[in-house]
């Protein structure tokens, strides 16, 4: 397979391209677009991108960008956008929308700080503000799985036992515009793994509603389905992954990555390129005969919830990273893992790298040998990466 | 004597756009405005785009719905972006499928505006159909920067200080193929307008005066003489702007003191705030003014070519 250097917004946006070049022989591709950093160079490739039976639409702002999205895959087309931060925030009314009206549209989310203060770089906030949108969300953790993270996407969305939106995320910077090489698949495999997109809904010649009003209970019918919906993301998920690997000849990673994780006295937990920095923080304390492991998790929607269960049973001592804040409470990933660890262990969350602070494998490694000594869980933690 | 309306079109309009059991008020404008649409659409087939306003709760409750066409329910300000979405996919579908947006003021000239002008700006294949009543019709009856100077709502109960924003003039600012305000008293020229803007591909765009008894505080039965009222007075100019430029007036007002006085007089909304009618005349003026200039523009380039 060819490999090209690319940055994981160019990464994304040929994937994006392939996807809707895929759906040439369905009813085509077309996307609202709109700039932010730093996810701008991903629309701005995607633009250039020849793709038959496509159009992208240069919007006026974010909102309208997902407005658009709604439109297209309503009328059944294949639809992708890209946005970050406050953008997404600002797009927000609409990716509920889009996530309500069970549209599988993908989107790349290039995480970045919520502002103000104002700052482009990175932590998970933006995104995790849309964690009950009813998007799926994967948080990748290089530019190899953003690609093809984002061919996933398309292919558990749009299974028909699914029929959901799903938020591909990478860090601002550390992925977005940091280039690696990367394998690009053809658009011949593309095709075999997505075929045409084929909705049940899709507006058509008939008098139908999309969106429709609803009573209470209609309206609790639709949750309990999209709910569902989001349990069976598991299954589809794992055929998704062997579909993948017979085509792309790789294997897409699994929703929850345990690493060096079987006889760990300590085990630490972090989503993105910062499971990546706490990998070589275990390799260093490992050298030092400490026995520390990991645990990444790729899919935080639907929340592996049985997956980490199954992984963190028998641990005692959990360091749980989170690159984000819900202010007044805590790390978002910390919260809701804690239900799923055994009784007896000792649970401390971590928040660092808020607002793209750099977090080096030195810090991780401190932190694994107070894991080791901590003998209470205090309130979660906030550490101020210096300069 | 039972004349056929609209030169006989009335009778051959098969199955309604706006079905029974749909749950806008008696005397409702907007119910008006989706009959004539209905009488215009022939053979065209249709996706309609229907953002947060009545029309959106006069579908009703899934999974019935009152509007005879598919229909994308959508966010309040997007009505025009999804609009974009269905009709690219139309298009690069080959299908004839006209995509219209049936939005009311407040998803126009307020929160929808930024929406509605990039659209238009990019010039996208869609009829966008404005229904005015004035109001926040679905909230209680707020104001709207469509409400008119002195009329008193939910939440100007003095009545209004400002006076109402010309969003046609906005609109055929962005040089869009097609643009026109229809009157509900005027059926010919109300069908004739909606099956140009049918005919016509790129933006166009309709404002529709849909008097609303609710809000109004006026009879349902009067709805359709308040509207020829407002032609009458010139407060409701009847008139298409083609390509941005090319102003045609296509009813003459007479206007004439006592239309304006008994327009105001058939509704409640206006009595509060007692307004002086000589100084609507005088904001009449005006603007009609300008119109005379860009209708008189247009004259003379026909002339002259």
């Amino acid at each position: 397979m060819k490999t090209e250097l690319l940055s994981a917004n160019h990464a994304a946006a040929l994937a994006a391209a392939r996807a809707g070049q895929a759906n040439r022989f369905g009813r085509g591709f077309c996307s609202g677009v709109y700039p932010i950093t730093p996810s701008t160079e991903c629309m701005e490739l995607l633009c250039a991108q020849p793709i038959d039976k496509g159009h992208l639409v240069r919007v006026e702002g974010e909102h309208s960008a997902m407005a658009v999205c709604i439109g297209a895959a309503a009328g059944g087309a294949r639809s992708f956008t890209a946005s970050s931060s406050n953008g997404l925030a600002y797009m927000a009314e609409n990716v509920i929308a889009a996530g309500l009206m069970r549209l599988p549209v993908v989107m790349l989310a290039v995480n970045r700080t919520l502002g103000p203060p104002w700052n482009i770089w990175a932590d998970h906030g933006d995104s995790l503000l849309l964690r009950d949108s009813g998007w799926l969300q994967f948080y990748c953790l290089d530019n190899q799985e953003v690609f093809d993270s984002i061919l996933m996407a398309y292919r558990i969305g749009e299974d028909p036992n699914i029929l959901l939106p799903a938020m591909v995320c990478q860090d601002a910077f550390v992925l977005s515009h940091t280039m690696a090489q990367t394998a690009i698949a053809s658009q011949e495999q593309v095709d075999r793994f997505l075929p045409p997109l084929q909705l049940p809904h899709r507006l058509g010649a008939e008098p139908r509603v999309v969106g429709s009003m609803a009573s209470p209970h209609q309206t609790a019918v639709h949750r309990r389905q999209h709910h569902e919906a989001m349990g069976r993301v598991f299954a589809v998920h794992a055929q998704a992954q062997e579909e993948f690997a017979n085509i792309f000849g790789r294997r897409p990673a699994d929703p929850v990555v345990p690493y060096r994780l079987e006889d760990a006295e300590v085990v630490l937990l972090a989503m993105g390129t910062l499971a990546s920095t706490v990998e070589r923080a275990v390799d260093a304390a490992r050298e030092r005969g400490i026995r520390a492991g990991a645990l990444r998790v790729k899919m935080f929607r639907p929340f592996p919830a049985e997956l980490l269960r199954q992984n963190l049973a028998g641990k005692r001592r959990i360091a749980v990273l989170d690159r984000n804040i819900s202010l007044g409470f805590g790390g978002v990933l910390w919260g809701e893992l804690r239900g799923y660890t055994d009784p007896q262990a000792l649970v401390q969350n971590y928040i660092l790298g808020i607002g793209g602070g750099d977090v080096q494998p030195e810090l991780i490694e401190g932190l694994i040998q107070e894991m080791r000594q901590r003998k209470e869980v205090e309130a979660p933690i906030l550490l101020e990466v210096e300069p | 004597m039972n004349e056929p309306l609209f030169n006989g079109a009335g009778r051959d309009c098969g199955k309604p756009l706006l079905r029974p059991g749909n749950t806008n008020c008696g005397g409702c404008g907007m119910s008006l405005g989706l009959q004539m649409l209905r009488r215009a659409l022939g053979n065209h087939q249709i996706q309609m785009v229907i953002p947060a306003c009545c029309a959106a709760v006069a579908a009703g409750s899934y999974p019935y719905s009152a509007i005879g066409a598919p229909v994308v329910l959508s966010t309040f300000a997007s009505s025009a972006a999804v609009a974009s979405g269905l009709a690219n996919v139309a298009r690069l579908n080959d299908e004839p499928t006209r995509v219209i947006c049936w939005a009311g003021d407040g998803g126009s000239y307020d929160i929808g505006l930024a929406t509605l002008s990039a659209a238009a700006e990019r010039n996208e294949d869609i009829l966008y159909i404005c229904y005015d009543n004035e109001i926040y019709g679905n909230t209680g009856g707020q104001r709207s920067s469509a409400t008119p100077i002195g009329a008193v709502t939910t939440n100007t109960g003095g009545g209004k200080v400002e006076q109402k924003k010309d969003l046609l003039a906005i609109m055929a600012a962005h040089g869009i193929p097609y643009a026109a305000t229809v009157s509900i008293a005027h059926p010919d020229d109300c069908l004739r307008k909606l099956r140009t803007a049918l005919d016509t591909r790129g933006f166009r765009f309709l404002h529709l005066l849909a008097p609303c008894p609710t809000g109004w505080k006026s009879e349902p039965a009067q709805g359709v003489e308040l509207v020829r009222l407002a032609v009458q007075c010139g407060l409701f100019p009847v008139v298409e702007i083609v390509g941005g430029d090319q102003l045609s007036i296509n009813v003459e007002p007479d206007f004439s003191a006592t239309a304006l006085e008994r327009y105001l007089a058939l509704q409640g909304r206006f009595r509060k705030a007692a307004l002086d009618p000589s100084q609507l005349q005088t904001a009449i003026a005006r603007h009609w003014r300008g119109l005379r200039l860009r209708a008189a523009v247009n004259d003379a380039s026909h002339a002259t070519h």
